[in-house]
């Protein structure tokens, strides 16, 4: 169980990685059926930069979003610190 | 390889503690049309489809394991908080006496969940057909549920899931056409 409260800007900076990643999964299915839509490839060129850069900014607050070498750690291993996703 | 990412894809809240609601919801969960199902349905058909639409089984196989963490954390936060008398009130007295507040893959009446709600025919028309059949019955649920359910937190969460099945629908007509268009191809030579 996650007891620690969270600070607001976790919540702020979770819902930006959101929104980025949901333009990025719309954009990966249309490209998945429509593959020489070049503009739509800038496009998600330049929101999957965008969302790395914004990962690493939560990350380096709040902890690994990833495990198995796409995240760092801190010591201890930061990878079993709440909260999980169902616990915010 | 699949790589776990600690955020649910869209925020999941919740206004109270509600078993009722969650009954419902373990429809999309372990039932014939939800989300595991769904995604065992499409990443399994991966195998056997034309190179031209692996990636898109791919990926929208893998979105469904985020909207299963979805739904999981919808039932998970109706029902912590709720007391064995509050299960057995929403109908959940059978779940509890075999779970406790744990989750289980079976569907709104309790079925466990079962490989026969999928099919992998190999044959890139009848599976993508299933597919979009799969994505309609989906929506239809999403809707059935949103349409008993008076949590306005919960239902911004469903209302999300379910626009997501319009979208998987129309891609998936879009694989159909892109078959039909390499089939009429190859009768050319």
């Amino acid at each position: 169980m996650a007891n620690k409260t969270l600070p607001d800007d976790y919540y702020q900076l979770l819902e930006e990685i959101q929104i980025l990643d949901f333009t990025l999964v719309e954009l990966n299915l249309y490209l998945d059926t429509h593959p020489d839509d070049l503009e739509a490839i800038k496009q998600f060129n330049t929101y999957t930069r965008k969302a790395k850069e914004l990962r690493q900014q939560f990350e380096e607050r709040f902890g690994p979003l990833m495990h198995f070498g796409h995240s760092y750690s801190t010591h201890p291993w930061a990878w079993n610190e709440p909260p999980w996703p169902w616990q915010v | 390889m699949w790589i776990y990412e600690k955020k649910l894809q869209y925020p999941v809240r919740v206004s109270t503690c509600n078993p009722m609601l969650a009954r419902f919801l373990i429809e999309q969960y372990g039932g014939a049309d939800g989300e595991l199902s769904a995604a065992l349905r499409y990443l399994n058909q991966r195998y056997s489809i034309p190179d031209k639409v692996i990636g898109l089984l791919t990926d929208i196989g893998t979105e469904e394991f985020a909207h299963l963490e979805m739904i999981a954390t919808m039932v998970y936060k109706l029902t912590k908080d709720a007391t064995p008398e509050q299960m057995k009130e929403a109908g959940l007295g059978d779940h509890y006496a075999n779970h406790d507040n744990a989750l289980f893959y079976h569907d709104a009446a309790g079925n466990p969940w079962t490989a026969s709600y999928i099919q992998a025919k190999g044959d890139p028309i009848a599976d993508l057909y299933e597919d979009i059949a799969a994505e309609e019955k989906a929506r239809a649920t999403y809707q059935w549920i949103i349409n008993m359910s008076d949590d306005p937190f919960l239902n911004e969460g469903l209302s999300f899931l379910r626009e997501r099945e319009i979208v998987h629908s129309q891609r998936f007509r879009e694989a159909v056409e892109l078959i039909k268009d390499a089939n009429s191809q190859k009768k050319i030579f």
